[in-house]
């Protein structure tokens, strides 16, 4: 057997540098992808069969996104790459895999968890119409299928994927017929000392919104959704304006998303320290300033960790390596990590601003009415998360989990935990942190019933 | 039945033919699941527990709101999986033979 493996879960920026600084001082890492190429989101690459140059998949990124691909190539030999396959479940002993339908365990002497993040979404009466789409699902459509998730889309929720995803589409021919967003204008104005901070970023969005209302593309801010219509597929959107008035927008399609979720079921399973985060109004794995989680061997870096975007996450992930090779006894020039630490101070203070202009818009969950389906995956409503709450007296989340299954589903809660915290909390009349968060449990995803485990 | 996706290029590749439900269905290569089927439907599934119709959620793996079944039973990721000639694709669930 070979000595257990330093190993790096999820191959986007943060994991790719984080490999790579490992690669530079001699070791050998295991880096584990679900997805069948590196990239991570932001990243993504098309099917090798596709023939876009990278400046029409990644705009502006197309310099970041191919330097960041020709670096893996050259790591690619260095290292135990291991595409599709699925880390499921994580013990002392070993880190749970599967690939290509047979599981097995890895032994680890440390970990760097980089494994990204999910559409944030407060969900909308009629959200599981064929035609809703995340935004984050709306942009892969296009970039790695070269595909629009409609003709006449419409894109509702907040933050500046809601912006650049509009944008995207704008681009590429879609007729888009409205770029809703929850937060109100005004909120842009006290973000703008936070936003100053990264300049080119600020500017890049200024330029997205005044180029899709050159293009008459109707933009509103302050929108309260009401719910989407349809038989079958999406017809149109209502929604109420700041002003008031309620609005019909018809459209083919939705793409929705109040900006990210990190992943951390990994580092749950580890039985990292977790906190609330209030700006971001998450639970998120206690991390030191270099990524050290509270498990020894354990680090966090790239949107896993904390929402912070791929430039952030690619120092973020060189940085953990640092700490990691630190603890494993390798020497690093104390100079390299204060560079990271320092390239990582405005990024945080962006990140700040994003969710101060952009907030999770949380005051909508008391406002969603009982039929609404918040857990896509088996159907419970608004009402029966109520109930939960005051007919059962669910304190928290996971005894409302017990009690009707919410976050039970196949999806393990990732697309309606948040809104179902909210939903919970607001019944409660408590603030979303005293609801506590769904505890992780393996396996994180689902595992095909034909799965053949190694002795 | 009109599909959910419009294709916006790449379409000079190799062509791969699925068989969805029993009726034959030409995808490209390269296209996942999902997009080869929404380009000509309107949903992947129906939801177990409403009824409802379905056609995926977050196109990353995260929803699980995408399944779709092989004949033999074997449950897929329609974001997740690539076409390949001679798939034979359900989008109701079957008994599960055990057979690949």
């Amino acid at each position: 057997m070979d000595r257990p493996a330093v190993i790096v879960i999820g191959a986007g920026p943060a994991g790719i540098r984080a490999a790579a600084r490992l690669v530079q001082a001699g070791l050998r890492p295991v880096l584990i992808e679900e997805g069948g190429r590196e990239g991570g989101q932001i990243y993504r690459r098309q099917p090798a069969n596709f023939t876009r140059p990278p400046a029409a998949l990644y705009g502006a990124d197309a310099g970041r996104a191919t330097r960041l691909h020709g670096d893996f190539a050259a790591l690619r030999a260095q290292i135990d790459w291991r595409p599709e396959t699925l880390a499921w479940g994580v013990t002392e002993d070993g880190l749970m895999l599967l690939r290509e339908g047979r599981a097995e365990a890895l032994p680890w002497q440390a970990m760097i968890l980089a494994t990204g993040a999910t559409e944030r979404v407060m969900p909308v009466p009629g959200w599981t119409l064929p035609g809703v789409y995340g935004l984050g699902g709306a942009q892969i459509a296009l970039k790695a299928q070269a595909a629009l998730i409609g003709q006449r889309p419409v894109f509702l929720g907040t933050g500046p994927l809601l912006y650049l995803v509009a944008w995207q589409y704008a681009k590429a021919g879609a007729d888009v017929q409205a770029v809703l967003d929850t937060s109100p204008w005004h909120l842009r104005l006290r973000a703008a000392p936070w936003l100053a901070a990264r300049p080119g970023m600020l500017a890049r969005g200024l330029r997205y919104t005044a180029d899709l209302r050159r293009r008459g593309v109707r933009l509103a801010g302050g929108v309260t959704p009401l719910g989407i219509e349809g038989e079958g597929q999406v017809a149109a959107l209502r929604w109420r304006d700041a002003a008031g008035r309620e609005q019909r927008t018809e459209c083919d399609a939705i793409g929705l998303g109040h900006g990210l979720r990190s992943e951390t079921q990994l580092a749950d399973l580890l039985q990292c320290d977790f906190a609330f985060d209030p700006v971001a109004r998450q639970w998120l794995p206690v991390r030191d300033a270099d990524g050290r989680s509270t498990r020894t061997g354990v680090y966090l870096a790239g949107d896993g960790a904390l929402a912070r975007g791929a430039d952030a996450a690619e120092a973020a992930g060189q940085l953990a390596a640092c700490a990691a090779l630190r603890d494993l006894g390798h020497p690093v020039d104390e100079l390299e990590m204060t560079t990271l630490r320092g390239r990582l101070r405005p990024m945080g203070r962006f990140r700040r601003g994003i969710e101060t202009a952009f907030p999770w818009p949380a005051r909508l969950a008391a406002g969603l009415p009982d039929e609404t389906v918040i857990c896509r995956c088996e159907s419970i409503t608004a009402g029966d998360i109520r109930a939960s709450a005051r007919a059962l007296d669910a304190p928290e989340v996971n005894r409302a989990k017990a009690f009707i299954r919410a976050g039970m589903g196949r999806c393990q809660g990732r697309v309606c935990g948040l809104a179902a915290a909210e939903v919970l909390a607001a019944a409660r009349g408590v603030p979303v942190e005293q609801v506590g968060r769904l505890r992780g449990a393996a396996p994180v995803k689902p595992l095909p019933a034909a799965t053949e485990f190694a002795e | 039945m009109a599909g959910l996706f419009h294709r916006i290029g790449e379409r000079e590749r190799r062509p791969v033919r699925l068989v969805v439900d029993g009726t034959p269905l030409e995808a490209l290569e390269g296209d996942t699941l999902l997009v080869a089927i929404l380009t000509q439907r309107a949903a992947l599934r129906l939801n177990e527990f409403d009824g409802g119709p379905r056609a995926g959620f977050c196109l990353m793996g995260a929803c699980q709101d995408c399944r779709v079944w092989t004949e033999a039973g074997e449950s897929l990721r329609a974001c997740s999986t690539p076409v390949a000639e001679g798939m034979r694709i359900l989008t109701r669930e079957v008994a599960w033979t055990g057979q690949p």
